[in-house]
């Protein structure tokens, strides 16, 4: 059958099985959007600004492990929604980006609306493709979803140009693909796997640093696993958590620049090292040559070669696909003789007991001004910790990864990588989208939330129940805390003056405002938003201390057991 | 160190690009990059020389082959193997030099391939430090241009990179 190019875009899309495709058109993508007037299989979201398309359809794919889909028009379309894209490049979220182009014969012109798509995202994907021919449409939107999913995954762009949209031929999805340039590994290296094994049965001060790819790997359960046949402790980075249960007792919470005690003197002082789907960067290990200064036995398991070795030297590096290689050790670990030395690992626990008698999460809530981590505590509480939790980048974010007991994975959302203000809403939509029955809150600051504040008006549109969890102190407060720390107290442009009334806004746009200034009101506001509320979306805006800091703290260079702890103050 | 990267890669546009673009974002270093279709039209074979570390040369073939449109990466210096890069100089010719700037491209095996009654083109080809010798050896104020290709390279006997 002869179709055009905007129905194969649909056809495809509807192959794949996308339910939803977060959106924007625009003059490239007409073709496209009638299209998908005339079909009912998946439904558009339409989002105020592209990025937020974006950052939704990441979102959807973080919290489902379905691939996220958006469209966007040519020109501004595609420069507003690279922000979103590099997002989901940086913490390796499976997503397809369909972008409008000016019609080939435009191309160069300096035409309307006209930008070099694949030029400008090309560092920020894991692959683009600009097509030129109605032919290669169909396969290529079925490579792109391929090249999305597997291996490492990551975005992948199609450039369409409007002419290819309306030109016709013969359409057949293929079945399957392959590709001579592309065969992601699967399985691991089973000599490898044999040597962490001994590695690990051997091993005195042990330690299990697991990180975000436990998650986009589905390999929790094996983590699970692992770590009770073990009984080793586990640490999970900011894109991990939820991977390992928080409040299991082997558990050392997150570590890092803003981690656990206990978890950053564990990394620092074990004597083997198995990384599971991290890659030891810059905020979780702070100064390699610091780190280095410790001998201990590393052993590295990840899809991506190129993540081993990178910035740490490892002993075993094992590349494959998470559950293949956790089952492979598993096995090996069972049909083994050998058990963990006994005595040694009961002297490691009695030390990293100690580590954890800092306690280096306690603070302080008085009566007259709410701690912003009293918040996070209380909603953690209210939603009995079964919420799906997005932030924003900030202060807020190391307080909600601190504080939110992640049991479960895909249920914490947020910007791990690029580090991208702005992410909390959209992210927020997203999970709902995939998740419809959820409980969703957004943890944000006053300064995020208002990068993509106008979301407020999609959330409206498609009746979404989030719960905006506002930590205002009026500062950007990560950057007034880098000032106070590094900058002899010049707050350079830190203050956020001129503040909208949040209640009023969040009512204008139809949705209900609330606005909690004492710690006696925290709790019964919280039970009013998710009960009384519970369809409603929610804006709830706490006024919090102005000079919380986020603690403990690896500042920048230093070593991971260098941290700045709140007592020491 | 210094390194001879041999590739294939999809012969797709953007694929330099690709290849260029991962250099410039991740701070490696190249020397020179020669890229042309092989017998194989739907393939390039493309040769990076660069220099670093043996952990910066491990990333810089990671990270290529990562890319999704090159299908092999090979360290050609790792093992035995040829190098070639052709120059092509035109030199002024005149007067007393005329002879002379024969006389050292024949010593270079060069072959001069235009000339005019002022000028010569030289044409040589080796590997790069018989290039630059080349050029030392000549009377620099005698330059008029100089284009190089950028080092091709192959392995030897059985190292064989194809589909």
């Amino acid at each position: 059958m002869q179709l055009t190019g905007a129905e194969i875009v649909i056809r495809c899309l509807q192959e794949e099985k996308v339910d939803y495709v977060f959106g924007y058109p625009g003059g490239s993508v007409l073709f496209i959007y009638d299209e998908l007037f005339k079909q009912d299989k998946f439904k558009h979201v339409l989002v105020r600004h592209e990025q937020a398309a974006v950052h939704a359809a990441d979102a959807y794919s973080r919290s489902s492990n379905k691939v996220g889909v958006c469209m966007v028009t040519s020109g501004p379309g595609v420069t507003n929604a690279v922000t979103g894209i590099a997002t989901a490049h940086m913490d390796s979220i499976p997503m397809v980006i369909i972008s409008g182009q000016v019609p080939t014969a435009y191309i160069g012109q300096d035409a309307f609306q006209e930008c070099d798509t694949v030029g400008i995202t090309r560092p920020c994907v894991k692959h683009n493709f600009l097509v030129k021919d109605v032919k290669d449409l169909a396969l290529t939107l079925k490579k792109a979803f391929y090249i999305a999913k597997t291996g490492r995954p990551g975005p992948v762009l199609v450039d369409i140009p409007k002419d290819i949209t309306n030109q016709k031929c013969e359409f057949e999805y293929p079945k399957a693909i392959t590709m001579r340039s592309y065969n992601p590994v699967v399985k691991g290296h089973s000599g490898q796997i044999k040597k962490a094994v001994q590695m690990l049965l051997e091993a005195k001060r042990p330690m299990i640093y697991a990180g975000g790819g436990v998650i986009l790997s589905d390999a929790s359960d094996r983590l699970v696993k692992l770590a009770r046949h073990l009984g080793y402790p586990v640490t999970n980075t900011l894109m991990g958590l939820g991977g390992y249960p928080a409040t299991d007792k082997q558990s050392l919470g997150m570590l890092g620049m803003h981690g656990t005690y206990e978890a950053n003197m564990a990394m620092q002082h074990c004597d083997v090292l198995i990384a599971v789907g991290a890659r030891f960067d810059d905020r979780v290990i702070g100064n390699p040559a610091h780190f280095a200064e410790v001998a201990r036995k590393i052993i590295h398991i990840d899809i991506d070669p190129s993540s081993i070795s990178k910035r740490v030297k490892v002993d075993v590096p094992i590349v494959g696909n998470l559950p293949d290689v956790l089952d492979e050790l598993q096995k090996l670990l069972d049909a083994s003789a050998g058990v963990p030395d006994p005595k040694a690992l009961a002297a490691w626990w009695k030390q990293i007991d100690e580590w954890r008698g800092k306690k280096s999460l306690k603070y302080k809530q008085g009566k007259e001004i709410i701690m912003p981590q009293y918040v996070v505590e209380k909603l953690y509480e209210v939603t009995g910790g079964e919420a799906f939790i997005t932030s924003d980048v900030g202060q807020h974010q190391m307080w909600a990864a601190q504080y939110y007991k992640f049991d479960k994975p895909r249920r914490w959302i947020n910007s791990g990588g690029l580090g991208t203000m702005g992410v909390g809403l959209p992210y927020a939509m997203g999970v709902r989208f995939a998740n419809p029955k959820a409980t969703v809150a957004c943890i944000t600051g006053e300064a995020s939330i208002q990068m993509n504040i106008q979301e407020l008006s999609t959330a409206k549109q498609f009746r979404l129940p989030i719960k905006i969890i506002n930590l205002n102190n009026r500062y950007l407060g990560m950057v007034r805390q880098w000032q106070q720390m590094f900058h002899g107290n010049r707050y350079s442009e830190s203050y956020v003056d001129a503040l909208p009334d949040f209640v009023k806004l969040a009512e204008s746009y139809g949705h209900v405002g609330m606005k909690i200034e004492r710690p006696a009101d925290v709790e019964p506001a919280l039970r009013e938003a998710f009960t009384k509320h519970k369809n409603d979306l929610v804006f709830m805006d706490f006024l919090t201390d102005q000079t919380a800091n986020v603690y403990p703290m690896v500042a920048a260079g230093k070593g991971l057991s260098e941290m700045i702890l709140a007592e020491e103050l | 160190m210094r390194h001879i990267i041999s590739i294939l890669i999809e012969n797709e546009a953007g694929a330099l690009s690709r290849v260029s673009g991962l250099f410039s974002a991740r701070a490696f270093n190249i020397e020179s990059l020669t890229v042309a279709p092989t017998e194989d039209a739907s393939l390039s074979r493309m040769t990076i020389v660069s220099t670093g570390s043996d952990d910066v040369i491990e990333q810089i073939t990671k990270q290529l082959n990562k890319l999704i449109d090159v299908v092999k990466v090979v360290d050609l210096s790792e093992a035995a193997h040829i190098e070639r890069e052709l120059m092509l100089v035109k030199v002024r010719a005149a007067g007393k030099d005329r002879e002379e700037m024969k006389r050292i491209a024949d010593i270079f095996r060069g072959r001069i391939i235009d000339v005019t009654d002022s000028t010569y083109v030289i044409e040589l080809t080796g590997n790069g430090s018989k290039l630059d010798a080349f050029l030392e050896a000549i009377d620099r104020s005698l330059i008029l241009e100089t284009v190089r290709t950028g080092v091709s390279g192959i392995g030897r006997g059985d190292r064989i990179l194809k589909v």
